[in-house]
């Protein structure tokens, strides 16, 4: 506490708030881990407080040596190479949490572990969702948001040491949920399973990375604010707006974990999907397109397509794309004429979505031959024509009597993962490969024959899980509306979920191919990163910062 | 703007701006594009003219069709209803026994009653009514309650401790161990006298001293020869079938909690002619005419584990 009685001269504002802030939350998760009642609450309490005694503990010695004072006319690099191994890391992570999920549908009986209840599929089904979506596309979202907002306004990040916190408060954010998923703690709300402590942690994490972002946009050295940054803003706020109202909840107690929901009923369950179809919209599509509308055109040395349609589909995009959660609950309790606008407003996206998948193809335009001898490009591209194919589909699966067939069945896990694997994974793939030799001072990547290799192994992977999908998807729906002469069901469940072994095999395999992709990538990577370094692989920033805290933390 | 400059390859303006080396082409927006949105659009409020759509204070549009979600699932339903009915009205003053007599009816009988089973019952008895650990096999001929299509037809309609008031299972095993009725030796001496019941080799001295417990404990249920009562659904001892498994382990686990399996009564959601018609196809899964339960001799897989 010395330090913090007599902060070192010259030790920032910013840097003793965070100082006083994990000091105090060291001190809150102390006191909460002590006096619980609940063993669960007491596990995900010890976490916390390591969490926070670690930081405590680094900042003090980086103050003490008069570290975490940034210098404002040099880019905050550190964070975002953390950032990028991070991104690395929890894909791997997901990826293999989802293809052991997959073997378990494959082979039931090998995989079921009755003695391990954290191994029960409904505990890492919620550990493969968020790892895929918050742990991975959120770590990529948030480091190419750091990237691109500084590069595109010319301004250091805002917020001197905060950005740091993001990024641990966010993985911080990943470990509270994953650990509480296999443990049990879970608030049923799909993509938003984590219990109400963990979401007020995330909002706080959240709040500050809008404050830091918005802060660099503020300092901004360019007169006008790129389209890149428009729809990244677009994801932070909405995100923030989506998880409060969503998550709003009664604890049972403030030292427990359990909560109960502020919504009941149909209410409920048309909060949760307009919580759930607009986590699809804004996070992983209005922040992935930011991710597209700074790689491609920085990747391909070309100008962006069209500025207007940019700003049309952009509009037209956030308006119309908060209305469509409905389409999750065609024929159930949910009024039909709520339906109805959950249907057209779908069916009206449809254009908007295809304004970035044009804008993005369309950039190439003089360019096309790169395809052929740039594999990241290629990636790139592939993601936007998975990104364009899996819009056209979702518009398609929303109106009602396609929805009567596909609805529950395997199509919509086909649809999710031609959206997930080939739209959100290739873009972020995309980014990685363009930023690590940027952010480690490389001329170029270990090896481009790997880039083609994980390219092609993914590639083949994804379109055999799309299409088994598409076959057991369409069968199972079949299969559950077919009705004898008598007028009874001809199949029982159990018969569908027989009929589609086969291609839950293929599932499996093509998961693990895609997952085999990635783990090419990380190796491409490292090796990379060990690669001699070039002084002027990027001239504006000549020499970035040290990463502060990396070590430290 | 003065400073716009052209586009080369494409011969388009640019914007004029520039962020980290990146311009913006000025291109109009496609023509396709655009028409294709305003053909949504207008596919979207045709679709609103037509059906119900937008709310208000007291109500929401109807639409001009006239569509109800809730009215046409009643009309399905009432659909559905019509069509079954017209072949179970022919189940209704037939016996079970005249419709096994009489082959169209028990043809018609097997396919309802193969559909529900699937729905409703394989759940538990298993896909093709082969059972489980705890679940009754019943395509073999031993049956705790009866085999007979009378018998199967009461046990689907009230259930085994079903909380229906006509439910069978009067009758309890105790939990010998958990409930302190016999120690741990006397227990694991039972196990081998039941072990012996099924003819298969035992600890003799172990038989001899669990012969009086037997006596005293069991045979009040089980019968002095350990050969159960249909009449009760007291499982006989002495044959190859076991409901838990016929391991050691299994059955001094069940002597020690005396575990007491649960059927629901479906009285309450099936018609009467679909509980026959169920009967039916289950009696003649198991392979027809069986009245009274036969003593089948060792059947090497007859353990009712899997």
């Amino acid at each position: 506490m010395t330090q913090l009685a007599a902060p070192r001269e010259g030790a920032s504002f910013d840097a003793v708030a965070l100082y006083i802030f994990t000091g105090v939350a060291a001190f809150l998760s102390l006191l909460a881990t002590a006096f619980t009642p609940d063993p669960l609450f007491r596990a995900q309490g010890y976490m916390l407080l390591a969490a926070f005694v670690v930081a405590f503990a680094a900042m003090s010695l980086a103050l003490a040596s008069g570290k975490l004072r940034s210098d404002p006319t040099r880019y905050a690099d550190g964070v975002i190479r953390a950032g990028v191994i991070a991104t690395m890391f929890w894909a791997i992570v997901g990826l293999s949490v989802g293809v052991l999920i997959a073997s378990q549908l494959s082979w039931p009986s090998t995989f079921y572990f009755p003695d391990l209840p954290w191994l029960n599929f409904g505990r890492l089904r919620p550990v493969h969702t968020s790892g895929v979506i918050f742990a991975f596309g959120g770590n990529a979202l948030i480091c190419t948001s750091f990237w691109v907002v500084q590069r595109t306004c010319k301004a250091r990040l805002a917020g001197g040491v905060w950005p740091w916190f993001v990024f641990w408060g966010y993985q911080l954010f990943i470990v509270l949920a994953a650990s509480g998923y296999v443990m049990g703690i879970t608030q049923s709300r799909e993509y938003a399973e984590p219990e109400w402590y963990v979401d007020l942690w995330l909002t706080i994490v959240w709040v500050a990375y809008l404050l830091v972002f918005l802060g660099t946009i503020w300092k901004r050295k360019e007169p006008h604010i790129y389209v890149a940054n428009w729809f990244y803003l677009a994801f932070i706020v909405t995100i923030a707006l989506l998880h409060l109202v969503n998550n709003a909840a009664v604890p049972v107690g403030l030292l427990e974990t359990k909560s109960y929901s502020a919504f009941s009923g149909v209410q409920d369950a048309l909060i949760q999907w307009w919580y759930g179809h607009n986590a699809v919209g804004f996070f992983l599509t209005a922040g992935f397109l930011g991710m597209m509308y700074y790689f491609v055109p920085k990747r391909v040395e070309r100008p962006v397509y069209s500025y207007r349609l940019s700003i049309v589909h952009f509009w037209s995009l956030i308006f119309i794309y908060i209305w469509a959660g409905p389409h999750h609950l065609h024929y159930t309790a949910l009024p039909q004429w709520a339906q109805t606008l959950g249907m057209t407003f779908s069916v009206m996206l449809w254009m908007p979505s295809w304004g970035g998948m044009i804008n993005g193809l369309m950039t190439l335009s003089g360019a096309w031959d790169k395809l052929r001898t740039d594999p990241v490009v290629r990636m790139m591209v592939a993601a936007i024509a998975f990104y364009g194919m899996s819009t056209f589909e979702g518009p398609l699966m929303s109106i009602r009597t396609v929805n009567a067939l596909s609805h529950y069945t395997d199509w919509t896990i086909g649809h999710v993962h031609s959206g997930a694997l080939g739209w959100v994974g290739f873009i972020s793939f995309g980014a990685v490969y363009c930023l690590v030799p940027w952010l480690w001072k490389k001329d170029r990547l270990y090896s481009n024959a790997l880039v083609e290799w994980h390219f092609w192994i993914a590639t083949t992977g994804l379109l055999l899980y799309i299409a088994a999908m598409w076959v057991s998807g369409i069968s199972e729906g079949l299969m559950w509306r077919e009705y004898t002469p008598q007028g009874y069901l001809a199949n029982a469940f159990v018969e569908t979920v027989a009929a589609k072994h086969v291609e839950n095999i293929i599932r499996t395999i093509g998961g693990l191919m895609y997952l085999g992709g990635a783990v090419i990538m990380s190796y491409n990577l490292w090796r990379t990163i060990r690669l001699p370094s070039t002084a002027k692989a990027e001239p504006e920033a000549a020499v970035t910062p040290a990463p502060l805290l990396a070590a430290a933390e | 703007m003065s400073d716009r400059e052209r586009d080369e390859h494409s011969g388009v303006e640019t914007t004029g701006h520039e962020w980290d080396g990146i311009k913006e082409l000025d291109t109009p927006l496609p023509r396709w594009w655009l028409w294709t949105f305003y053909g949504c659009i207008a596919f979207a409020i045709g679709y609103w003219i037509l059906m119900p759509a937008w709310p208000g204070l007291t109500g929401y549009t109807h639409g001009l069709l006239g569509k109800s979600d809730r009215a046409q699932v009643s009309q399905e339903l009432a659909k559905l209803q019509a069509q079954r009915g017209a072949g179970l009205v022919k189940l209704k003053t037939a016996s079970l026994q005249q419709i096994e007599a009489d082959p169209e009816l028990q043809a018609y009988a097997l396919q309802v009653g193969q559909s529900v089973f699937a729905d409703n019952c394989a759940g538990c008895h298993g896909a093709g009514g082969t059972g489980a650990k705890g679940y009754p096999n019943l395509r073999d001929d031993v049956w705790l309650w009866g085999g007979s299509l009378d018998d199967i037809q009461k046990t689907i309609s009230v259930g085994v401790r079903s909380g229906n008031p006509h439910a069978r299972g009067e009758t309890v095993m105790p939990s010998f161990g958990r409930d302190g009725m016999l120690t741990e030796a006397q227990i694991s001496d039972l196990t081998e006298y039941v072990v012996a019941l099924s003819h298969r080799k035992a600890d003799a001295a172990a038989v001899d001293r669990a012969r009086q417990t037997f006596a005293d404990q069991c045979s009040a249920c089980h019968g002095p020869a350990g050969t159960g009562d249909v009449a009760r659904g007291i499982p006989n001892l002495t044959d190859a079938d076991w409901l838990y498994g016929s391991g050691r382990e299994t059955i001094h686990d069940q002597i020690w909690n005396g575990r007491n399996g649960v059927m629901p009564t479906w009285e309450a959601r099936f018609s009467p002619e679909t509980v026959k018609a169920l009967a039916v196809y289950v009696h003649a899964n198991a392979g027809g005419d069986v009245s009274s339960p036969r003593r089948v001799e060792a059947k090497p897989e007859a353990q009712a584990g899997r």
